[in-house]
């Protein structure tokens, strides 16, 4: 059973040492440090929204509104520097409150009213991308001594490897996220109302306040995300972040955690994103492949995950119906 | 404790559920030290009073009292946090974490706001050995057997270190070995002067481990009584009750003797449940399934309805014999259910009165001929007016009617097909006394119709008084059929109690 538990997630590892194995065998220069500093530089938003999704899903939910928040968080962040003026960090002191309300907002409405998270975090997500696109259509730039302070903050690898600001400040996130699932009575809590809500309810877990807490984090890590991405575009655009809350929720179930909930872990997610990276560098290094084959093997690997995860689900649906004809 | 005080309380409680008063007026009285025995039939609100007297359900009025003050939990975190746990019927775990994380969930113990996972699991492994378990506490529940599981769920009860500890059917997964292991702790906990409330329907239990006894029919509070004063036989009259008999007196419907047999069940067993179960129920009879809580008797309705599968023996239909998959199968051949669980398996509580009726009908017409509307409304009144149901049309949602005309309307939905063979399980459970007779009535006018009836029920003046024969279950076994003059209510309670 802890084998079982484990499997998708060791699963995902072999799989992306296998395809960095295979592209350092094929090409010069893909296993090297610089390749995976860019891994992580360059999907650093990504994988911090993934955070977030993850522990939305492991709670049984599911958050898609985090694409629109990004848009949104970077659109408000590169109009508030750009056009008022603002210090980038005082804008982001703005911003990410807000987030947090946008989310308590979802939560609420998702708690009180017993709403499917779907279509509350849907409406959320047409809410965010429509303010984004009335703050501004066009792509509005960004030039501030501080961004070019954090383009150049961090330090080399040997190898040609750079760990900048969005790598740090993803890992950051990444260390408090584990410990806050698995050393805080609130991770407990999450995994809780993901295995059954109503028994957690009956065990004395606070359900609202987890809930609306859950997505509160899964806004303010997708703002963050917003934020991080405008580090990399050194802009904000009201387009950006379409589906991108589809990539990460593809991350999370590769990265081995239960879409129905109750089952998974932060650094799977990861391993996920890692590895829809990987993909995509592997077809960048062939060159001769259309970069759209990188959703086409994220497609198939979904649906080997799900079937994977449909098998593993279904032996615990065994020791389901063992103890309820017991009971009977 | 040498003086008992008074821990909790209830006064004139009241749950009301659209359309059904699960809870009239419930007095309950639990001091400290004591092993509080709670008692009922099915349905008579020992679950409900249990869920309002823990936060997890609002009482509609009426007063709970806990050490003297007035107070009602808003939740079941608030009850536990006074120090009322409770464990309820089904296990109330999470199957995906770690039994010392279920043991221990909002209760973890912490270091700098961390949870000190290593302290934890030796906690629970101390706890634990009080149960005799020596289990791995960081595998998933889920791992574990559903006996193990309930007594993990009792012991997270004990380690809240409570007050008030409620267990709800606490040994229905347990074998006598680990019941035994149970009472000691109850009795241990006892002495420390908690009060403990048991929930069970093995009658041997109560009067094993229980000071005092409160019993419940039908949302209402029969009595409270010592234990020690309390014979066996009038605790079973006070669950079942006698209350009916000015209704029913009239003599039971007599069977032609030369009927053919419609439904045989020749020692049919279902894995888990029943077994060596066999009966016969002849054209135009009603026959009555009588047994407590748990002797069967569901099970044995939903066997013959092709719910549950049979690992043993065969059902003979009308000659033929009978291999049921699904419900769709009985169905066909004739056989129609009113489940007990009136709430969630027989109403479709958002679906109109017309739609509820004209269900199995139209299941049984197939997809592709849908049943014209004009058709439907001319049904649907019909019933409506045969039945007498309570409504002002027959477009309202069914969820909005009482429980007895909600009872009809699913009546009403089998006889549109007229069925050969139907199955009452508990058919006037949480109906008011007005409805209740004309349900009987109806019962009765079927069977001289020629319909075929099994009836279970809780009220034996009930079954009596329609039943042709009466098959007694204990044990999820069968233990004796009594017909004639041999069947009368005391008599069949005498079988259901011989243990």
């Amino acid at each position: 059973m802890m084998s079982v538990r484990y499997l998708p997630l060791w699963i995902t590892a072999a799989l992306l040492c296998l395809l960095f194995g295979i592209g350092g065998w094929q090409f010069d220069g893909f296993a090297s440090l610089a390749v995976v500093s860019n891994l992580f530089s360059d999907n650093a938003f990504l994988l911090i929204v993934a955070l977030g999704m993850t522990l939305v899903i492991i709670s049984g939910g599911i958050d898609l509104s985090v694409g629109a928040v990004i848009a949104l968080s970077g659109v408000a962040a590169s109009l508030l520097i750009s056009q008022y003026q603002w210090h980038p960090l005082l804008a982001f002191a703005l911003i990410l409150p807000v987030a947090a309300l946008f989310g308590a907002l979802m939560g609420v409405l998702i708690h009180v009213y017993k709403l499917q998270p779907f279509i509350v975090t849907l409406a959320g997500m047409f809410l965010a991308r429509g303010l984004a696109t009335t703050l501004s259509e066009e792509s509005v730039a960004i030039n501030h001594s501080f961004y070019d302070a954090i383009a150049e903050f961090g330090f080399a690898l040997p190898g040609g490897g750079w760990v900048g600001a969005s790598t740090m400040i993803f890992i950051v996130l990444l260390l408090l996220v584990i410990v806050l699932m698995h050393y805080s009575r609130f991770g407990t809590y999450v995994y809780a109302l993901g295995g059954n809500s109503q028994s957690a309810e009956l065990m004395g877990v606070p359900v609202a306040r987890t809930t609306i807490a859950i997505y509160v984090l899964s806004s303010v890590l997708a703002a963050l995300a917003g934020i991080v991405f405008t580090f990399y575009t050194f802009s904000g655009y009201a387009l950006a972040g379409v589906g991108m809350e589809l990539d990460a929720i593809a991350a999370v179930v590769i990265g081995g955690t239960l879409l129905t909930g109750g089952s998974g872990f932060v650094i799977g997610t990861v391993l996920g994103v890692l590895l829809m990276g990987v993909i995509q560098t592997y077809i960048i290094f062939d060159g001769s492949l259309s970069s759209w084959w990188t959703k086409i093997v994220i497609g198939l690997l979904l649906f080997g995950f799900i079937v994977l995860q449909k098998l593993l689900s279904r032996r615990t649906a065994l020791t389901t119906a063992a103890r309820s004809t017991a009971h009977g | 404790m040498t003086t008992p005080s008074l821990v909790l309380e209830l006064k004139q409680v009241c749950k009301h559920f659209p359309g059904v008063k699960a809870l009239q007026d419930v007095d309950l009285r639990l001091f400290a030290g004591e092993v509080h025995a709670l008692l009922g039939e099915n349905g008579a609100g020992k679950s409900t009073l249990v869920k309002v007297m823990t936060g997890a359900l609002a009482k509609s009025s009426g007063d709970i009292y806990f050490n003297g003050q007035n107070c009602s939990f808003a939740s079941p975190a608030a009850a536990q946090q006074a120090g009322i746990s409770t464990v309820y019927q089904e296990v109330n775990l999470l199957p995906n974490l770690s039994v010392a994380q279920n043991l221990f969930l909002g209760h973890e113990p912490r270091r700098f706001g961390l949870i000190q996972h290593q302290k934890m699991q030796q906690q629970a492994q101390q706890l634990l050995l009080r149960f005799k378990l020596n289990i791995d506490v960081t595998a998933p529940l889920a791992q574990y057997s559903v006996a193990v599981q309930q007594l993990i769920a009792i012991a997270r009860g004990v380690a809240m270190s409570a007050k008030v500890l409620v267990l709800d059917e606490p040994t229905a997964s347990l074998d006598s070995s680990e019941v035994q292991m149970l009472f000691d702790v109850m009795r241990q906990l006892r002495e420390q002067g908690v009060a403990i409330v048991f929930i069970t329907h093995f009658l041997d239990q109560v009067y094993q481990i229980s000071d005092r006894i409160t019993v419940l029919r039908n949302g209402s509070k029969v009595g409270e009584y010592l234990a020690a004063d309390l014979p066996r036989s009038r605790l079973i009259e006070a669950m079942l009750g006698k209350e009916l008999q000015q209704l029913t007196h009239q003599a039971a419907t007599t069977t032609p003797a030369v009927a053919e047999p419609l439904l045989v069940l020749n020692n049919i067993a279902v894995k888990g449940s029943i077994s060596g179960v066999s009966l016969t129920v002849a054209q135009g009879q009603a026959v009555g399934l009588a047994g407590l809580l748990g002797s069967g008797r569901t099970e044995v309705c939903r066997a013959v309805y092709g719910v549950d599968a049979l690992s043993q023996g065969e059902i003979q239909f009308g000659g033929k014999t009978l291999r049921l998959q699904q419900p769709a199968d009985a169905i066909k051949a004739g056989i129609a259910l009113c489940p007990e669980e009136r709430k969630t398996e027989g109403i479709i509580g958002p679906l109109s009165i017309r739609e509820n009726i004209m269900l199995a009908l139209q299941a049984r017409r197939g997809w592709w001929r849908y049943l014209p509307v004009k058709q439907q409304q001319q049904l649907a009144a019909f019933y409506i007016d045969k039945l007498q149901i309570a409504t002002p049309d027959a477009d309202k949602p069914i969820e909005q009617l009482s429980g007895g005309n909600q009872q009809k309307v699913i009546l009403a939905r089998w006889l549109a097909i007229n069925p050969q063979l139907l199955i009452l399980d508990e058919p006037t459970r949480g109906i008011d006394i007005g409805a209740h007779a004309e349900i009987l009535l109806l019962i009765k006018s079927l069977c001289q119709q020629g319909m075929s009836l099994l009836v279970t029920s809780s009220e034996l003046e009930e079954l009596v008084a329609f039943a042709g024969k009466v098959v007694v279950l204990r044990d999820r076994q069968k233990v004796t059929e009594l017909s004639g003059d041999t069947m009368t209510a005391p008599h069949i309670m005498q079988a259901i109690a011989e243990g």
